[in-house]
């Protein structure tokens, strides 16, 4: 599957199929972090059962600390 | 006034904007390279009041990207606060500058708040704890304030308005923990000003009455890229921080010396118990008598014992560098200071 993530085109392995899945690929922790698809934001509480389909948008925003 | 007529051309400000500003009081919490810049961007601007509080002194390694401070403050380990306030006051003097060489924990931005009724609070700090505690404070005294922070080459901006937009609790189930973000990745300049530029764009919104930016921004000024999400839907019903059955979770102080590591600087920074003044001379005489050497100016006393240096501040804080260790830390304090 071919999505773009943050602006760029990203080839991800057959077995991810949802949010949650997507968020563990890319090692970022749920609870904290935004997730947007074709510009609509997802719920965290349906990470979990919210398929990602062939060439999606995806914006995942993380948050950090740093100052 | 020819000071601010660049900025009064610029029309959604005007001369009656400016009037707005220079009857505005900030609240700047952190004075590192967001606080720094922030105050200013603020102070140049013409804003009437800035308060800045902060609760480190100016070290070397501050002065690649913390703009207010110099070579002589780094020697002089000056508090950040009182150098940001000699520098702001140097740039603008019709603006009343009031440094504040604290911790911001709980007590004392609850204080500082309620006393001072800031028209907005501007988040410059480098933990979610504190900033926890912002959002919670800014919640009870229906303050608004403009969450920011960097790592690396990537940054982010929030603008938090109670009754308005989602919390930063709305949109963080969990405190994120220090480790991934703090000084092992590095940090430069250029994504500071980045969010201090989202950052002081909102305030001065906020100043002149206009309509802030809803949308969480984010970006990565090595890698090029910009977004901005709009989370209002994620405003939670039963948010402890922002909703009806409000508890103000972080504003639940626990009355214990708190020890805390300090990200990524080999420091535990320890937090005593009981609040006021430190007594000085039982110290010092005590160290004197050791044949140990101390460097001392108004705000705070340092020594070395072996590899472990401690600064002591006036207010009753202490660090301890070179540990990461908490008992390590707990056993040098007690030995020493307790
Ligand atoms: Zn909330």
């Amino acid at each position: 599957m071919r999505c773009i993530i943050n602006g760029e085109m990203i080839d991800l392995p057959a077995h991810i199929r949802t949010v949650a899945q997507l968020l563990q690929h890319f090692r970022i922790h749920e609870k904290i972090a935004i997730v947007e698809i074709n510009a609509n934001i997802i719920m965290k509480e349906t990470y979990e059962h919210t398929a990602i389909a062939d060439g999606d948008r995806i914006e995942i925003v993380h948050f950090v600390g740093g100052g | 006034m020819d000071r601010y007529s660049r900025q009064q051309l610029f029309a959604p400000i005007g001369e009656r904007g400016q009037q707005h500003i220079r009857e505005k009081h900030v609240l700047v919490i952190g004075a590192g390279a967001l606080g720094a810049a922030n105050a200013e961007t603020l102070v140049r601007a013409g804003i009437g009041k800035i308060t800045i509080i902060d609760r480190d002194y100016v070290e070397w390694s501050n002065l690649q990207r913390q703009q207010l401070y110099t070579e002589e403050d780094a020697t002089n380990r000056l508090p950040k606060a009182i150098a940001a306030a000699m520098r702001l006051r140097a740039i603008n003097g019709d603006v009343v500058v009031e440094p504040i060489v604290a911790d911001a924990d709980a007590c004392l931005l609850e204080q500082v708040v309620a006393r001072e009724r800031p028209h907005v609070i501007i988040d410059s700090t480098d933990n979610f704890d504190v900033r926890m505690i912002i959002n919670d404070v800014s919640q009870k005294y229906d303050v608004p304030w403009i969450y920011g922070a960097c790592v690396g080459s990537y940054g982010l901006s929030y603008v938090i308005v109670p009754n308005e937009t989602p919390c930063l609790r709305c949109l963080l189930e969990e405190v994120p923990l220090g480790n991934a973000t703090c000084d092992t990745v590095g940090i430069i300049s250029p994504v500071v000003h980045m969010v201090v530029a989202h950052q002081t764009a909102e305030a001065l919104k906020i100043c002149v009455h206009a309509q802030v930016n809803r949308k969480l921004v984010s970006f990565d000024i090595w890698h090029g890229q910009y977004r901005m999400i709009d989370v209002h839907k994620l405003k939670k019903d039963d948010c402890p921080s922002c909703s009806e059955r409000r508890t103000y979770p972080a504003l639940q102080y626990e009355n214990e010396t708190k020890f805390a590591v300090l990200c990524g600087r080999e420091t535990v920074q320890i937090r005593p118990a009981h609040r006021g003044e430190r007594e000085w001379t039982t110290l010092l005489s005590f160290l004197t008598k050791r044949g140990i050497q101390v460097e001392q100016n108004d705000y705070l006393l340092s020594f070395t014992v072996d590899s472990h240096r401690f600064v002591v501040f006036s207010d009753g804080r202490v660090l301890i560098h070179g540990t990461n260790d908490v008992q390590e830390a707990k056993r040098l304090y007690y030995q020493y200071l307790g």
